[in-house]
């Protein structure tokens, strides 16, 4: 667990982060909360000779809820979306996933960007944002761009980003009606067995829009547009979840692991997305 | 002038046995003032840091380490070539067995040591790691006993005779070139009998795997050898650091006398520490050759691939019984997975430690044992985690075989225990299998926990829930795990128990200060078991001086007395025993002191709490803190000055603590997910010491007991690959998945102990095991089930009721 030599750059704006992270390319990584890539620095499964620690550059962090469109920067905490009133009342779902990710040492330190911009499968955010259909905001030598979270992630640590750039911040509409992220884990700490992250919206008694998303399930996330139609138009009734259930079934591809085995996996994330709906249901 | 002081708050002046002293080392622990090994900087250290095998089984073909030492501060690269002409390239292991320091052909597990660098900092010693070429061959990998057994694959050539024979190995002789010994007890013939004639036979397999000590500090040391005076100084993680002393004078040949072992802060040990490890020997030879000190501390991923793993027992058993559920024989046959070497840390005569109190708490008349050691391609160890000897694996045996028998009888587990349970009057009992239980009162401790917890009213919730289950109206099922535990604690006796034929008694050294304080050092050493807390307690009561006016040092072999160290609980059973003998030494010196001051004969005065005093005439007294300083200034006639004692303490046999726990748990069937809605747990560790001090040790032994029942697992795959090595997925519970405890006891002390107290710090863990693995196969009893093997994590709960037909 000591990792290999590497150069610490600490910027004060993010012209000088972009300036090392042109000169050096890929062996150039930005530094957020540092809980994913440092253990992989230190057990030596990332090379990374240029660190660039984030901290110094002003305005990557903050949330603001302005006419129902919400933008959390990306060094924001995830205790800071926790301990966030405006946020928790415009997209409650983000309170009710962050607090169920590691526990609060490592959310004070965790940020929203970099458990969206690293590609891991195990993050939760990423299937969240996805799910919400974020905006994620790059800044590279180019300018600004947007990129969906939907379209973001390509494979396991792979994602639309390229090596000179940065993410900036994550932007979406706040959403009504219900919503639930329903996370199962080993512990404390652990990534999800199997979580599902759902946003309904009720119209009478019919569903009119629905949105799910499905978290370690697949070498990325999963939005899975079958399922949500499965409910839109529906009551919500078991075979509108069956339904859903099964769509979902149809998107994901877990692997085996100390988790467990596959068939057991399809299960849980079958449990979960039921329970994840049924709450969000209740709530809309 | 002051009031003069009631004989109790005299008493409760000194902090002496029963009172909630708070613990003396908590200032510095909780301030992160503690000095660990870590924490050791000597000037001019280096690093050293190990080359491992990625493989479980291979040959070595070729080690190029030019490379590394190319490297802009790498002093030293040392191999197996190496240490060869020195004899260390192997070493003896506490089982009989010995074990490769480096390797030295070929490599017998992942993770196993290949080349140790020595390097200016810790930095360049794990690059260098990287530099260091080694070409393997792999070789077929064998990760499972029973196939071990039975395959042709030599693991360990060096056990082989050229003809091909099998030496006989430390235990007797080999069946097998990957056997290690046969290990027998009782009396085969007539258990077999007995089980072929009877009327109820119950048999199943269980498995107890493989999991780790995990200690939150990790083995290291460091080594300092001083050329100029041939003194070695060898700080580290040990256990016992007497023995250490003593086994590395064996091995490298430096005079004992000239080695001093310090252990200081211990974080936690469980059995982890006990070993002697590749690490100190490279360590040691480093500072040898470099002149300078050596520091090697591991990393959790080390720790947990390669430093003494526990456990990975198959155990079969058979039990017979009445139609009314009397038991009249037992029978077990255990596979014991060791690993690629043997290095299990038990007493020499016991090669499956005491896995031989496997008849429990229950009056069995015959009982037969036998363990069959086996190499694998994994790590050795074979440690008792937080037990006695093995006697984990024991009473998970027979707890687990107990309900599978009630389900043979349909008869409530609870009631079964009842009618089989050693009687009060029959201690001291002698077992089956050949121990003799001190004392016990196991109908009590059962009563009173049944009924804390309102054993029938669980019940009857439990059968209601399960007809709501079948009805459809919950998916949550609901089990009672039910355990009563009968411990072996405190070896041992020297007459049968050696660690490398080192006597297992302990040992307590006490100097009264004149002005009547004391400082009192002992041969064990405390990992976080508040010794230096509790002994003073002990001491305090015994020659009647405060307990915040004596010191307890321990760790020091320069200047603590010989002993065997901490683990097995042993150290209130066995030092516990030799502090009070001792300050019962220096209370009869006392006395003689006294009598003098007084002006009285020896057997006119009596010892009262914190002073000695004319019998018939309370007011005529010395205190002790008077008697200390005449100990001091005063010429008495025919006793020398100062006022020291030292015991060596053989005890006469081990203690036997025991124990009532119940845990209730809800099952979620679909997700595998357990809630523990309560957990009780009665113990009778004896006479209580320190209240709070065994409250904690109940909490934390509990804790790794769910862990370990839970989830806690070394898993390998078919390729001998760690799949657990990080805490990401070896279970380390936190807070949250913690429940609440319910502690409760009842005392019944040890006849043969000078204060009557038996050890608690392991019962929690051994009870807690069997408790919460019996409180998951009990929620699917209903539905047909016998048996499920530990860990009980998500999937293999949702497994289990997936076989069961319970996901429609």
């Amino acid at each position: 667990m000591i990792p290999a030599a590497f150069e610490y750059h600490r910027p004060k704006d993010m012209a000088g982060v972009l300036a090392v992270l042109v000169e050096h390319g890929d062996e150039a990584r930005v530094l957020a909360g540092g809980h994913s890539l440092i253990p992989m620095m230190k057990l030596r499964m990332a090379d990374v000779p240029h660190l660039i620690d984030l901290q110094d550059v002003d305005g990557l962090s903050g949330i603001t809820v302005d006419g129902g469109r919400v933008r959390i920067g990306a060094m924001t905490t995830q205790s800071d979306i926790i301990g966030h009133a405006a946020l928790a009342e415009a997209a409650p779902i983000m309170r009710e996933a962050s607090l169920q990710i590691a526990d609060p040492q490592v959310r004070y330190m965790g940020t929203v960007g970099g458990n969206v911009a690293n590609g891991d499968p195990g993050n939760d955010m990423p299937g969240l944002m996805q799910c919400l259909d974020a905006t994620f905001i790059l800044v590279g030598p180019d300018g600004e761009r947007e990129v969906q979270a939907r379209d973001f992630y390509e494979a396991a640590y792979m994602t639309d980003r390229e090596d000179d750039e940065v993410l900036l911040a994550v932007a979406f509409d706040a959403p009504s009606g219900g919503y639930a992220y329903e996370k199962q884990k080993r512990k404390i700490g652990d990534y999800a067995t199997a979580a599902a992250a759902v946003l309904l919206e009720k119209n009478g008694d019919t569903c009119s829009a629905a949105s799910i998303a499905m978290t370690n399930l697949s070498d990325t996330p999963v939005w899975s547009e079958a399922a949500g139609n499965a409910l839109v138009g529906t009551s919500v009734d078991a075979a509108a979840i069956d339904a859903a259930v099964a769509a979902m079934l149809g998107d994901i591809d877990p692997t085996q692991d100390n988790r467990g085995p596959i068939e057991f996996k399809r299960h849980a994330a079958a449990m979960i997305l039921r329970r994840a709906i049924a709450r969000a249901w209740d709530r809309a | 002038m002051n009031k003069e002081l009631s004989r109790e708050e005299r008493a409760d002046a000194l902090s002496g046995m029963g009172c909630k002293r708070k613990r003396v080392e908590d200032a510095r622990f909780t301030q992160g003032k503690g000095n660990y090994v870590d924490d050791i900087k000597l000037p001019g250290m280096l690093f050293g840091d190990f080359v491992r095998s990625p493989y479980a089984h291979a040959r070595i073909k070729s080690i190029n380490t030019d490379a590394a030492m190319a490297l802009d501060g790498v002093v030293a690269v040392l191999t197996a070539a190496d240490l060869a002409p020195l004899g260390l390239h192997w070493m003896p292991t506490l089982a009989g067995d010995k074990q490769m320091v480096l390797a030295d052909g070929k490599v017998l597990f992942q993770g196993q040591e290949v080349a140790y660098v020595v390097a200016k900092d810790r930095y360049i010693a794990a690059d260098a790691v990287e530099l260091v070429e080694v070409e393997y061959e792999e070789l077929d990998v064998i990760v499972d006993p029973f196939a071990s057994l039975e395959s042709d694959v030599v693991l360990r050539e060096d056990l082989v005779a050229e003809d091909g024979s099998l030496p006989d190995g430390a235990h007797g002789p080999r069946k097998h070139h990957n056997h290690i010994f046969t290990w027998e007890v009782g009396d085969k013939e007539t258990t077999e009998q007995v089980i072929g004639d009877a009327e109820v036979v119950a048999e199943d397999m269980f498995y107890y795997h493989r999991t780790h000590p995990c200690p939150l500090e990790t083995c290291g040391c460091v080594a300092s050898m001083d050329k100029v005076n041939g003194k070695l100084t060898l700080y580290g993680t040990f256990q016992a650091p007497h023995a250490i002393r003593t086994v590395v004078s064996l091995i490298s040949g430096i005079e004992e006398h000239n080695i001093r072992v310090i252990s200081p802060d211990i974080g936690g040990g469980f059995g982890n520490k006990v070993g002697a490890y590749p690490g100190y020997v490279c360590s040691v030879v480093a500072s040898i050759v470099t002149g300078v000190p050596v520091k090697w501390v591991e990393d959790r991923m080390e720790n947990l691939m390669t430093t003494a793993f526990a456990r990975d027992y198959w155990m079969k058993g058979k039990i017979a019984a009445t139609k009314e559920g009397k038991i009249t024989g037992l029978w077990c046959h255990t596979t014991a997975d060791h690993g690629g070497f043997d290095a299990c840390a038990d007493p020499t005569k016991f090669p499956a430690g005491f896995m031989n109190i496997c008849t429990g708490s229950y009056d069995i008349p015959v009982a037969y044992l036998a363990v069959d050691g086996v190499y694998t391609n994994k790590a050795p160890g074979g440690v008792s985690y937080r037990c006695s000897f093995r006697v984990t694996e024991a009473v998970y045996f027979i707890e687990r075989m107990i309900e599978v028998l009630a389900i043979e009888l349909n008869m409530d587990p609870a009631e079964l225990r009842r009618i089989n349970f050693i009687k009060k009057e029959q201690f001291p009992y002698k077992s089956a299998l050949g121990w003799e239980y001190d004392s016990g009162d196991y109908h009590t401790a059962w009563d009173k926990a049944l009924e804390a917890v309102d054993y029938k009213g669980l019940r009857a919730e439990q059968a209601q829930r399960v007809e709501d289950f079948k009805a459809g109206k919950t998916r949550s099922l609901m089990g009672i795990g039910l355990t009563f535990f009968t411990e072996i604690v405190g070896a041992g006796p020297v007459k049968n128990c050696d660690i490398l034929g080192l006597g297992m008694f302990d040992s307590c050294e006490i100097r009264i200060h004149p002005t009547g304080s004391a400082i009192a050092r002992l041969g064990t050493i405390s990992q976080g078991q508040g010794h230096a807390t509790t002994f003073a307690q002990i001491l305090a009561t015994e020659i009647g001086l405060p307990a915040d006016s004596i010191t307890i040092e321990e760790g020091d072999t320069d200047t603590a007395p010989y002993g065997l160290g901490t683990y097995g609980s042993r150290s209130t059973p066995v030092a516990g025993a030799a502090t009070a003998m001792a300050g019962r030494k220096i209370r009869a010196k006392a006395q003689m002191i006294a009598a003098y001051l007084l002006e009285v004969h020896d057997d006119d005065v009596e010892f009262d709490v914190d002073r000695f005093v004319v019998k018939g005439a309370p007011e005529k007294f010395k205190t002790m803190k008077e008697i200390a300083f005449a100990a001091y200034n005063q010429a008495i006639p025919g006793i020398e000055p100062g006022l020291e004692a030292v015991s060596y303490y053989d005890p006469p046999n081990m203690t036997y603590p025991f124990g009532a726990y119940v845990c209730v748990m809800d099952i979620d069937v679909d997700t595998g997910v357990t809630d523990i809605r309560r957990f009780y747990a009665l113990d009778d560790c004896g006479t209580r010491i320190n209240p709070m001090i065994i409250e904690g040790q109940i909490h934390g032994g509990l804790t790794e007991a769910l862990a370990v029942a839970l989830g806690q697992e070394i898993a390998y795959d078919d390729m001998g690959n760690v799949k657990t090595g990080t805490l990401m997925d070896f279970f380390l519970p936190t807070a949250w998945e913690v429940p609440n405890y319910e502690t409760d006891h009842t005392v019944t002390p040890s006849p043969h102990h000078p204060i009557g107290a038996k050890g608690v710090g392991e019962s929690p863990h051994v009870g807690g095991v069997p408790c919460f693995s019996n409180a998951v196969n009990d929620a699917f009893k209903a539905f047909g089930l016998r048996h499920t093997h530990m860990p009980h994590d998500h999937w293999r709960i949702w497994q289990t009721a997936n076989k069961l037909g319970l996901h429609g």
